[in-house]
């Protein structure tokens, strides 16, 4: 999480606090379809949490992939979570129905940017094990083969 | 003298446009030229230097990555990639001289992927104006800025 200050017009010092090997913070959001996006229901399963935003072409290259790991590892108790860090919501809803994406998306803001450590650049994702701590974080160009691999760990794991 | 020369410009990032086959856009970021681009270093010096030469810090990105962190002064005036932020990004430069230093920046992602600080720095130079630089952000606004302890704001 983001530390400092945050008077308006101050000159603060921030630092980003690791997430790693922590528990993942609380997400309660409703997804794009109406309905409710709960990160504790997806506890007894892997989740890729995956920060993303329409004008972010990294993030266009790996959304389908998230969306072929999910239906490929879905059966083994995986589950891949969208968040659009758009500032039109309008956006978010036009390419989630073109990259028909088979995972819920909800639009986050500022705040949870700030939960998971500062979203200060995209993409950024997260993999969550099933005890609901946060064992890996990536960052910029997708390395999807190393996210893979990470993921294909945590699912072995009970 | 050779030597220093060779260190300083083999310490310039590497802008060039090696992900899109030696084709550069007009628009994209490896439309910046080295000459035109400052690093976060030199930036956060400028910024805590005494005198009258502070420039105008605008950010030409995504509002919701400025709310939740951007360089300390600086204004949101973008997204850079889309009619309305150019808009808003003329209308907040238009009353200024044209030798106003200004400086943009983005952060949002790899400067190689940007679809934000091209558009925004060609928007200013066609507007006439002589004294811009584009921040060089290798890869985001965390890695780059504020996880080296350089001045932070956040809000909107």
């Amino acid at each position: 999480m983001l530390v400092g200050t945050f008077a308006a017009g101050a000159r603060t010092a921030f630092a980003t606090e690791s997430l790693l090997n922590k528990k993942a913070p609380e997400i309660t959001l409703t997804d794009l379809n109406g309905g409710n996006l709960d990160l504790a229901s997806f506890r007894g399963k892997v989740v890729l949490l995956d920060f993303w935003a329409t004008w972010c072409s990294p993030c266009q290259v790996e959304m389908p992939r998230f969306a072929q790991w999910q239906r490929q590892y879905g059966p083994q108790g995986f589950q891949v979570i969208g968040i659009s860090m758009d500032d039109d919501p309008a956006l978010a809803r036009a390419l989630y129905a073109k990259l028909k994406l088979n995972y819920p998306v909800a639009m986050g803001d500022e705040k949870l940017g700030h939960l998971y450590g500062g979203v200060l650049g995209l993409p950024l994702t997260y993999l969550i094990d099933r005890n609901g701590e946060v064992r890996a974080r990536f960052q910029g160009e997708p390395d999807l083969k190393a996210i893979e691999t990470r993921l294909k760990t945590l699912l072995s794991k009970p | 003298m050779i030597a220093v020369l060779a260190i300083l410009l083999a310490a310039q990032p590497p802008i060039h446009p090696q992900f899109t086959g030696g084709v550069v856009s007009p628009e994209s970021a490896f439309s910046i030229s080295n000459a035109q681009v400052l690093q976060p270093e030199e930036l956060n010096r400028i910024l805590h230097a005494q005198g009258a030469n502070r420039p105008l810090v605008l950010q030409v990105g995504s509002h919701m990555l400025f709310a939740e962190a951007h360089i300390a002064g600086s204004e949101y005036a973008g997204p850079g990639s889309q009619a309305a932020g150019l808009k808003q990004l003329q209308d907040r430069v238009t009353p200024l001289p044209r030798k106003t230093f200004i400086v943009l920046y983005c952060g949002c992602c790899p400067w190689n992927r940007c679809p934000n600080i091209g558009p925004a720095f060609k928007l200013l130079r066609d507007l006439g104006f002589t004294n811009v630089k584009a921040l060089y952000i290798a890869d985001n606004l965390g890695a780059d800025w504020v996880d080296k302890g350089y001045p932070v704001e956040s809000g909107r």
